[in-house]
Parts: structure tokens; C-alpha cells; sequence
């Protein structure tokens, strides 16, 4: 297992340098020039020279090692020279958005607590619904609720989030009485500090509509999911043994079936993480959450290209992660499954 | 194809596979309603507007934000536009850029599939390529593409063709892997069959062996991914247009109108409901069609 775990690792770093290159590539084709936006009465030289001190004059090749090495070395090594002081921190400059002038990093490190707070709780929610609607969708196969399931699930499936999201709104924001229990804001407000329980009670309900968009889709997916690796199971023979010895159902369906169904509902789980930070793009634009989803947007627009590059190179890097993360799950959760 | 032989029926002759799948496709309730529901939409998108003759760009600025009335069903915009007409002709871009993207992801997969699955010496490196392309974070890439490509397209194609182009192509390269996946494998299945074997010993080469023996036989699992496939480009280019990275205002599409809409959703929720119906209505019934047709195309459940 361990030999197989480092084998991996050893592939994710070509896989990575090969989307960075891919990446830093297509957006090098990027029109947007950083230096547009100063007054015209800057003259050329000193302009090319602004230039320069962005890192625009070198070959294509050049800024791509030395982009790679300031996200894999320089800026890592700075936030550790930052928490630790034997190590001093490194000489490049950091990597400047071109929007902000402000260290990348620093601006994304700001926006993630919000998208993890969001985007993470939805996700927690999101399993922690569709478990026990897939496992009693599987044991009352074709009843009434797993039919309503299966509704529900397609539901999910299809209304695209900036719909329900849109939807949402209207039902609970625009339609609701202001002063309804069931009113909830539409709006993601950033500056809120949680320091009583007026403000905890405001922050949970400023949560409940976006988290509530993202809940959906993902319990849509594992609820299905969860469904059809239960039903696989039931119908084996172990099942029949287990009855047999006269074992409670509940011990049945919960020990013995649920533990074998989880194996490859955990690696699903695993692998819909980076997907729900896309996803969440959408979200956080239409509940104005200022995540790094909505960091990205904004960026885009305004062809911010460093801060596009690190955004995405970021979301790379969670794609890979967490795919590893999973075939090793896999590995361990399963005994049948030998990888060496 | 065979099996129809040993049928009783007289008509076992004419009778090839397509009619057993149709009638395994007609006791899925859900599938048939879906296929209907579809045929509705693209319909009313396509025949529509002969219709209901309303230029979608014609401003009447003294109708506008207007309810439903009879004048206009789905009420006007708040530059007097009438709704139901420019619903038709969002959904004709909609549509249109669903169907061409699933054909290009559908055709780049099939080819991807296809020559991992045959040809073994190139088996390793398409699959690995798969992989990258899996890897890859796609909606941050499709929001870059569009920034980029998008200027230099519409300077030579015009700004409707130009984003067309370039959001069909987008979406199409960003979505092929699932089709190559489940092509290689059935090919791979596909080649140790008698069959194949047989095909061969008789001399036939690569191209034909693929386009007579093998492609047939996997028209299945393209099938069932092509449904899937324009539910998901359907709603890759209203997301696109949704974060206003998509078609540019003039011309609308299903995204587009929602993403107008919600600027108004305070004061005129009912315009939010159209596009947002338009979409889910539309996808839903391609997923039941998929669900459908994978069932009608499973043999094992076939005949039951």
C-alpha cells in the first residue's frame, strides 16, 4: 500500500506540471496588458520598464519556470518563514496580482475561509441527508419513498444551480414577509463578526440559502449513488448467511450491508470535493459570497492573469489531490483490492 | 440481430434490433414523456417563431415589464421585448449549441475510444491523456477560453457565429472523456469476441473492421451518452452565459434571459421562472430519455 501511495504521488507531479503548462500556456494568450490601465503620460521607457519589473519581458519558457518555481517554492517557503523564524524568507518577489498589487497568495488565503465555510458545510450537509435517503431508498426498493427518492434526485439533477439558487431567493427573500422566520437574506455578508449569539444566529442564516443550493446537488448524487451500491449488496450471499443466523435486520442492514456499501461511496464522496469548489463558482456569484469562486470571476474580467493562473492551478491541484485521495481510500477500505 | 430468427412471428425478417430497443424504450413511462417533452421544445424553438411572428429584438418601450397578457403570453422585458419571442429564440441557441456540442464531444470521444480500444500501441498514451484531460479544473478553463478566444473570433466570424463557434467548441473538448472511457472498455470487450476474430481471419483491415464490426456494436453506450451529453452542454452554456461569459446580450439564449432577469427578480419574479423552467424542463426530459434508452439498450432487461 505504502509503495503504491508513493507511486502515485510520483505520477501527480508529472500530471500537475503538465496542467500548469497548460494552463500558464492558454492564459499567456491573454490580451489584457497590465500596463493599460496607467495615465498615458507615463513614457515608453519607463513603461517597459514596469513591464520588466512584472516579469513580461522574458520568453515564454522563462516565465513559465519562474511562475512554477514561485508557486512551488517561493510563496510555500514564505508562509513558512512567516510561522517559523529559523527559515528566512525567500528573495523573489511574491507573485503580485496585477488587479490588487497584492501578493496572490495573500488575497486567495482571505477568500478561502468564506468558500470553506459555504462550500464545505453544504458538503457536509449535502452527505449527511443523501446516506440515509440512499440506504432506505435501496432497502424499500420501488416504494413510495425511493420512487419520491428518485424524483427528487432527477430534480436535483437538472434544475442547474443558478436556477435553484435564483429560485430560492425568490421563494425566501422576495416572496417571504420581511419579518417571517422563514425570511432568510440573500445576500452573503463578509464583514460579519461572530462575537454574540445575535450575530451567530444572523451568520447561520445568511448560510441557509446557499447552502442549502449546494446541499442539493450533492445529495442528488450520493443519494443515487449510495442506492445502487446498497442494492448490489443486499442480494448477495452473506446477506442471506447473515439472516440466516438470525441476526436482527437492523444489524443486518446497518453492520453488514451498509459497512460493504460504503467502500465505493466514500471514494465518491472523496472525489466530489474539488468538483463542489466549481460548482460553487456559480453559487458564490449568485449570493454574492466573496469566495475564491467569485475571486476568479472578477479576476477573469478584469484579465487578471496571475491571479487566474494561481486560481486554477489551485483547483488543479484539488482535482489531482483528492483523485489520489480516493484510489488510496479505496485501497485500504477494500482488502480485495490489491494495487502491488 | 439473430436471435430474430428463432421468433415465432412472421415478421421476424423485417424486424432488426432498433424495433426491440423502441419497444422496451415505450414501456419506460418516464422516457416516453421525456422524449415527448423534448420533441415539444425543439419544436416550439425551431417552428415557433413562424408562429408567433414577434422579432425578439423589435423594442416597445411603452409595453414594457409588462405581466402576461394575451398581446404578450410570457409578459415583455423591461425594454418591451416580448418574452415568449425571445424564449424561442434563446431556445434555438440553446438548443442548437447543446446538440453541436454533444456531436463534437460525442465524435472526439468515439474517436479517442475507439483507437485506445483497437489499437494497442497507442492504448496507453490516449488514456493517460484522458486522464489529464479529467484532471483538469474545466469550468475555471471554459470561463478563460471564452475571455481569450472570444474577441478574435467574433472580429472574423461575427459576434453570433464567432461565440458560437467558440462555446461549441469549448464545450465539446472540455466533456469527450466519459465517452472515451466507456467506448475503450467496450471495445476492448468487442475485439476478443468470435466475431472480430473471424472478420479478421478473413483479411479485412483496421478502417473497415472498425467502421463495419466494431462502431455498430457501440452504438449503445454512445447513444445513451450522447442524451446525457446535451443535458450537460445545455447547462455549461447557460452557466457560461449565467456569469455573463457567454452569448453577448443581443442575442439571447436560455442563460442569457436568466441572467437579464435576475436583475429585476425585486420588482418581476415571474420573468426568472421562464428561462429557469425552459432549462430544467429541457434537461430533465433529456436525463429520463437517457435513463430510458440505457435500459432499452441493456439486453439483459430487454424482453422482460
Amino acid at each position: 500500500m505504502l509503495t503504491y501511495t508513493f507511486r502515485r504521488l510520483l505520477t501527480a507531479i508529472p500530471t500537475l506540471i503538465f496542467i500548469s503548462l497548460i494552463i500558464f500556456l492558454l492564459l499567456d494568450m491573454a490580451p489584457g496588458d497590465p500596463t493599460a490601465q496607467l495615465p498615458l503620460t507615463i513614457p515608453p521607457e519607463v513603461r517597459e520598464q514596469i513591464r520588466q519589473s512584472l516579469g513580461l519581458g522574458e520568453p515564454v519558457h522563462i516565465r513559465y519556470l519562474l511562475w512554477l518555481k514561485q508557486m512551488v517554492w517561493s510563496e510555500p517557503v514564505y508562509y513558512l518563514s512567516q510561522s517559523v523564524d529559523w527559515i528566512s524568507a525567500p528573495d523573489e518577489a511574491r507573485l503580485i496580482s496585477w488587479q490588487t498589487r497584492a501578493p496572490v497568495m495573500d488575497t486567495i488565503l482571505e477568500r478561502l475561509p468564506q468558500t470553506l465555510m459555504v462550500v464545505g458545510l453544504a458538503y457536509v450537509v449535502g452527505v449527511l441527508i443523501a446516506l440515509p435517503i440512499g440506504i432506505i431508498s435501496a432497502y424499500k426498493q420501488y416504494s413510495v419513498f425511493d420512487q419520491a427518492g428518485t424524483f427528487v434526485s432527477m430534480i436535483g439533477f437538472s434544475i442547474p444551480p443558478f436556477f435553484s439558487g435564483v429560485l430560492m431567493i425568490i421563494l425566501f427573500t422576495v416572496m417571504m414577509p420581511n419579518d417571517s422566520f422563514w425570511w432568510f437574506p440573500s445576500i452573503y455578508d463578509t464583514t460579519l463578526v461572530i462575537d454574540s449569539w445575535e450575530n451567530f444566529g444572523k451568520q447561520v442564516r445568511q448560510m441557509v440559502l446557499p447552502v442549502m443550493v449546494l446541499a442539493l446537488q450533492t445529495t442528488a448524487q450520493i443519494s443515487r449513488f449510495m442506492r445502487a451500491s446498497m442494492l448490489d449488496n443486499l442480494n448477495q450471499d452473506y446477506v442471506r448467511t447473515a439472516r440466516a443466523k438470525g441476526m436482527t435486520e437492523s444489524v443486518v442492514v446497518l453492520k453488514h450491508v451498509l459497512r460493504n456499501s460504503m467502500i465505493p461511496v466514500v471514494t465518491v464522496i472523496a472525489l466530489g470535493i474539488p468538483a463542489i469548489f466549481g460548482g460553487a463558482i456559480i453559487t458564490e456569484q449568485i449570493f454574492k459570497v466573496n469566495g475564491i469562486g467569485q475571486l476568479l470571476i472578477v479576476s477573469i474580467q478584469a484579465s487578471d492573469v496571475p491571479m487566474v493562473q494561481t486560481l486554477t492551478f489551485i483547483f488543479a491541484i484539488l482535482i489531482v489531490f483528492f483523485n489520489l485521495i480516493a484510489d488510496i481510500l479505496y485501497g485500504i477500505l477494500d482488502p480485495r483490492i490489491r494495487y502491488d | 440481430m439473430t436471435d430474430t430468427s428463432i421468433d415465432a412471428r412472421n415478421d421476424a425478417e423485417a424486424r432488426n434490433q432498433w424495433w426491440d430497443v423502441w419497444d422496451q424504450f415505450k414501456t419506460h413511462k418516464g422516457a416516453v414523456m421525456g422524449a415527448c417533452f423534448f420533441i415539444f421544445i425543439v419544436l416550439a424553438v425551431y417552428v415557433g417563431p413562424w408562429i408567433w411572428s414577434i422579432d425578439p429584438t423589435y423594442i416597445d418601450v411603452r409595453a414594457r415589464n409588462q405581466g402576461p397578457t394575451w398581446a404578450h403570453p410570457f409578459g415583455t422585458d423591461q425594454l418591451g421585448r416580448d418574452m415568449l419571442a425571445r424564449m424561442m429564440a434563446g431556445g434555438q441557441t440553446s438548443i442548437s449549441v447543446g446538440l453541436t456540442a454533444m456531436g463534437l464531444a460525442l465524435f472526439l470521444g468515439t474517436l479517442v475510444g475507439v483507437l485506445a480500444g483497437y489499437f494497442k500501441r497507442i492504448d496507453g498514451i490516449l488514456m493517460r491523456l484522458t486522464d489529464l484531460f479529467l484532471a483538469l479544473p474545466l469550468l475555471p478553463l471554459l470561463l478563460v477560453m471564452v475571455m481569450l478566444f472570444r474577441q478574435p473570433l467574433s472580429a472574423s466570424f461575427g459576434p453570433e457565429t464567432g461565440i458560437f463557434i467558440l462555446i461549441v467548441i469549448a464545450i465539446g473538448i472540455t466533456s469527450w472523456m466519459p465517452t472515451a472511457r466507456i467506448v475503450r472498455g467496450d471495445v476492448l470487450a468487442l475485439k476478443e469476441r468470435e466475431f472480430v476474430l473471424a472478420a479478421r481471419s478473413i483479411g479485412t483491415r483496421p478502417g473497415k473492421m472498425i467502421l463495419r464490426h466494431v462502431l455498430p456494436n457501440v452504438m449503445s453506450p454512445i447513444m445513451v451518452s450522447a442524451t446525457l451529453g446535451i443535458a450537460t452542454a445545455i447547462i455549461t452554456e447557460s452557466a457560461l452565459s449565467f456569469l455573463g461569459l457567454g452569448f453577448p446580450p443581443d442575442f439571447p439564449t436560455w442563460g442569457r434571459l436568466l441572467f437579464d432577469a435576475t436583475d429585476f427578480m425585486q420588482q418581476h419574479p415571474q420573468r426568472v421562472m421562464w428561462p429557469g423552467l425552459a432549462i430544467s424542463l429541457t434537461v430533465l426530459s433529456v436525463n429520463y430519455m437517457g435513463d430510458g434508452l440505457r435500459d432499452a439498450l441493456d439486453p439483459r432487461i430487454r424482453g422482460l
